[in-house]
């Protein structure tokens, strides 16, 4: 039961955080109007983030990973779930780094 | 319990988390705890992905902050039934406020439903189910001992491809914002800068540019949680 100091601070402030987003959306938010533009960028966050996630790892992936982009992104639009659609993802991915010769 | 379906589908993704946090050398306690305290998939795959040894305090906090500013305005949305709790069934209801319970707490709202209890119940199963896959996760993980680099891990990846679908609100709303996000992310990582940095970037200058074009186009728009 391994607990080292340095990880426990980064799990404590990410815990801090994630709990004032939760709880500080409903107390602050609901007394206070933020202005318009930040209500838009609020709406428009969610999405930004992600694809700001995705972008720089699926360009540098080759064929197997872009192939498994597809078909999750695929299967997503025609079950719509997350569970199904990554494992159809990974399987295809994992599938073709096999097929390929790249180990795995 | 109307959330089993949707636990079901959680599944691989509390898996991912676990075996990526044995990879990323983190024990089996403290992986317990970030599960349980953090309780947000998408920020713990962030903050993992740039693990590090010793861990990276200050940037798995910014990740974590990004990620999950995106919660913030789900409280407000709630606040009709909110407002309806006192001590800890309402900080314990916003403790346990996730997409998915937030999505069937605003269904079970627009359907006339008054029970504000059904937001705490759909969130503390989601929380138990979810710590124990990614506990399960973390075990098969070590047992496994997967590589770095493994196709595998494209499971991160995915698990954010599929939750970018129903997030997509039409090109003439998200194509340029979400282009622009995508290229600056791109930019600052080929750019050799650290992370979080083109994740920050990525999201606020993709974001800033929506919100531009939104209150450009059409005036001062309402609150629309």
């Amino acid at each position: 039961m391994e607990l080292r100091p340095d990880v426990l601070l980064a799990i404590l402030g990410m815990a801090l955080v994630t709990y004032a987003c939760r709880a500080g959306g409903y107390a602050v938010l609901r007394a206070v109007r933020p202005p318009p533009f930040v209500q838009a960028l609020l709406r428009h966050l969610p999405g930004c983030l992600f694809v700001a996630y995705v972008t720089p790892p699926l360009l540098a992936g080759g064929a197997p990973v872009w192939a498994g982009a597809v078909v999750v992104v695929v299967v997503q639009i025609a079950v719509r779930n997350i569970g199904a659609a990554i494992l159809a993802g990974v399987a295809v991915t994992w599938g073709l780094h096999a097929a390929l010769g790249l180990g795995g | 319990m109307a959330s089993l379906p949707l636990w079901v589908g959680m599944l691989p993704f509390g898996v991912v988390i676990g075996v990526l946090s044995a990879a990323k050398g983190l024990s089996f306690a403290e992986t317990a705890l970030m599960t349980s305290l953090v309780f947000a998939g998408s920020a713990q795959l962030v903050a993992l992905e740039l693990w590090a040894d010793p861990a990276p305090v200050l940037a798995a906090t910014i990740a974590a902050l990004v990620v999950n500013l995106r919660m913030a305005p789900m409280g407000a949305a709630l606040a009709p039934w909110l407002d309806r709790l006192r001590g800890w069934k309402l900080w314990g209801s916003l403790a346990t406020l996730v997409d998915h319970s937030f999505a069937m707490a605003i269904a079970e709202q627009r359907a006339g439903g008054r029970d504000a209890g059904y937001l705490l119940g759909n969130g503390l199963g989601i929380w138990v189910s979810w710590v124990v896959t990614v506990m399960a996760g973390h075990l098969g993980g070590g047992l496994l001992q997967v590589p770095p680099g493994h196709p595998l891990f494209f499971a991160a990846i995915a698990a954010f491809l599929s939750i970018l679908v129903p997030l997509w609100r039409g090109a003439r709303v998200d194509a340029l914002p979400w282009l622009v996000a995508g290229l600056v992310a791109l930019a600052a990582h080929r750019a050799g800068w650290p992370v979080p940095l083109p994740l920050l970037l990525g999201t606020f200058a993709g974001a800033g540019l929506g919100a531009w074009i939104e209150l450009r186009g059409r005036g001062a728009p309402g609150w629309k949680p």
